[in-house]
């Protein structure tokens, strides 16, 4: 099997360098350099200042926890969900499965901060929940599961919409291969769909926090603004920025931005296994006899 | 372990893949299912399976109703068309499965799993993946995990589509070894009828969700019973002609069809396979020959092309007075000894040595 080269067929020497000095002067201006000059400013004071700043400031530091406390949440929700709906969709056909499929995009395409809104409406003390969650003394607006709630909103599309393509190319004979072998429902799972998604998987979980970690819009209307309460990293980021407190600003931003690195790295990775699985989908499928 | 399917009907949406089918699989047949795509035949394997449900009717085990038995308890096994081996697994792991779901100890898991693999010729390759692997060792892979569940009978949807020639010809005839030697009921399905006929104890042709006839190979491609079966199996020339008096007339040659004895005359088909036309010199004239429909007499023709094809030579002729095209298939070595030149513009006789005669019925389609 030959990996196919693609080129450009008819591009000449000067278009082609013209097209390339443009894109990484488009890349390197809208996204190397900002990005590298919160980290020049994030440590200007040096890695003691930056440190104290993250460290030695108690609404910074619950900024950082509820952080790392909301997002996997809400990652783990949509992973449950992502999995149970991407099954659905890619392994039945019924009516209105394309507009539930539709729907999986809503997130995408409404502002972050209608869906705080709409949160809002929903669950706040006016909202249209108010009175039972008043009545079950349940505070989810200005709350830890408000965040929740948004920041799941926000990130709903990446795992299903991730997992709903692959589904479909695998196709159900393995999971039918399963079962006529004798395994129960939670075993063809575990033993066979599982593992033949996980790096699709693990690749919109590794989009749902990236997403997660950063999510400001959703959050700044659910959240109420309260620092020390319910701050997460991007809200502490912006309040301190209004505060001219720069240095503490760019010092909470470079943790958000080397997030933002590993999460790249993290992604280069599985897509060279998503790849590599493809291929051997496509192998598998192949009719040619290979000698072995 | 017999099989009989009672009745069975099975729709989707508006489409009907099959319309109150039975059938009967004697105990340690292998049976082939035949048909075009769009017959029925791989969703009767898969409700025989349990991997689909029947809209009506009954399957039955030796004398046991096991039609709403979930698949997982049927023990069957099953080889899907594209193998589904399970990718991220060795072949070791695929064989294994069956098995490690049924929590058998792990000792007679390896042993069993090292008995199929010898079985299917593959020791020494537990360790690969099913990507390392050539297309007709998948294909092994796939039977020896169907296998290792110890089934009572074996499924199997298009085994050999996926494989070249070769390879193809060469796993076919293991496969019928390997029945030989467990003699395990065994239902295939295909659509390739070579592929059936030298395979398969029994034949079901099958079409539009209904199976047009059962038999043995010869049985089947000797009598067929309708005119799709016919035309089904290879090349066949159809004309129209007339039948009355329990006689059929081809280009006023007639052939015995005692079916119909009744004097009124009316429309009726002949066909003649290729490989049963005889072609002679025009001046040495046919004698009357015998067969399951009688024809006497020959047809003079003239011929239009003619192609090599390895041991055969297919000629086309036009019978005198006629626009139809007639193909006549004729053994090389045969076409060879004629007394004559087999060249376009060439008269010759055309001699049917058999000849089968279909009345159009309402269920006739074309």
């Amino acid at each position: 099997m030959s990996a196919s080269q693609s080129r450009a067929p008819h591009a000449s020497p000067a278009v082609s360098a013209a097209l390339v000095a443009a894109a990484v002067g488009i890349v390197g201006l809208l996204i190397v350099v900002p990005l590298a000059s919160v980290f020049f400013e994030a440590f200007a004071g040096g890695v003691a200042a930056w440190w104290t700043a993250l460290a030695h400031d108690p609404d910074t530091r619950h900024a950082i926890w509820l952080s790392l406390t909301v997002a996997p949440v809400a990652v783990a929700i949509n992973t449950v969900f992502g999995v149970a709906a991407a099954w659905l969709v890619a392994r039945f056909r019924f009516p209105g499965r394309s507009l539930l499929i539709s729907l999986f995009d809503v997130p995408f395409s409404v502002s972050p901060v209608v869906a705080g809104l709409a949160l809002v409406l929903i669950f706040g003390r006016q909202g249209l929940l108010g009175p039972t969650l008043a009545w079950l003394d349940w505070k989810v607006i200005f709350s830890w599961p408000g965040l929740v709630l948004a920041t799941t909103f926000v990130t709903l599309p990446l795992v299903v919409r991730e997992l709903i393509p692959v589904m479909e190319a695998i196709g159900p004979e393995e999971e039918m291969a399963a079962v006529s072998l004798g395994a129960s429902g939670w075993q063809v799972f575990w033993r066979v769909t599982l593992p033949n998604i996980r790096w699709a998987l693990l690749h919109g979980i590794v989009l749902a926090n990236a997403r997660a970690m950063g999510e400001f819009g959703a959050v700044y209307v659910v959240s109420g603004h309260i620092a020390g309460a319910t701050d997460t990293m991007p809200l502490r980021v912006e309040k301190l920025f209004q505060e001219y407190r720069t240095p503490a600003s760019m010092a909470v931003a470079s943790v958000l931005a080397g997030l933002a690195l590993v999460t790249l790295v993290a992604k280069f990775v599985i897509e060279r296994r998503l790849e590599a699985e493809s291929r051997d989908l496509e192998a598998a499928r192949s009719t040619a006899e290979t000698p072995a | 372990m017999s099989i009989h399917v009672r009745d069975i009907s099975k729709s989707f949406g508006a489409f009907k893949a099959l319309d109150r089918v039975s059938l009967d699989v004697p105990d340690g047949t292998l049976l082939a299912l035949l048909g075009p795509s769009g017959s029925g035949k791989t969703t009767l394997l898969r409700i025989i399976a349990g991997l689909e449900h029947a809209d009506e009717g009954v399957i039955v085990e030796d004398g046991e109703d096991i039609t709403e038995r979930h698949a997982r308890q049927r023990e069957v096994g099953f080889v899907f068309q594209h193998y589904a081996l399970f990718r991220h697994m060795s072949v070791f792991e695929n064989i294994a499965f069956g098995l490690r779901v049924r929590k058998v100890p792990t000792a007679e898991v390896r042993s069993r799993v090292e008995e199929l693999l010898h079985l299917v010729r593959l020791e020494g390759l537990g360790g690969r993946k099913p990507a390392q692997l050539s297309g007709g060792q998948r294909q092994r892979v796939a039977l020896a995990r169907a296998l290792a569940i110890r089934p009572k009978i074996l499924l199997l949807d298009e085994p050999f589509g996926a494989l070249d020639a070769k390879v193809r010809v060469e796993l076919r005839q293991w496969l019928r070894r390997l029945h030989d030697e467990i003699g395990m009921t065994s239902v295939f399905v295909t659509h390739d009828q070579e592929e059936a006929f030298e395979l398969a104890d029994e034949v079901v042709v099958m079409n539009h969700g209904k199976i047009e006839q059962q038999g043995t190979p010869d049985a089947v491609f000797d009598q067929p019973a309708t005119p799709f079966v016919m035309d089904f199996l290879g090349n066949v020339n159809v004309f129209h002609g007339r039948v009355e008096n329990g006689r059929a007339f081809w280009h006023g040659i007639p052939i015995d069809y005692p079916d119909y004895p009744h004097a009124q005359a009316r429309d009726a088909r002949v066909y003649l396979r290729p490989h049963e036309l005889e072609i002679s010199p025009l001046s040495g004239n046919g004698q009357a020959v015998t067969g399951n429909g009688r024809a006497s007499g020959s047809l003079p023709a003239s011929v239009l092309r003619v192609t090599r094809n390895g041991a055969i030579t297919r000629v086309a002729c036009r019978p005198h007075g006629s626009d139809a095209e007639l193909q006549v298939d004729v053994p090389t070595e045969v076409a060879r000894g004629l007394q004559m030149d087999l060249v376009p513009g060439a008269h010759v006789a055309i001699t049917p040595r058999k000849a089968r005669v279909f009345l159009p019925g309402p269920e006739y389609v074309i």
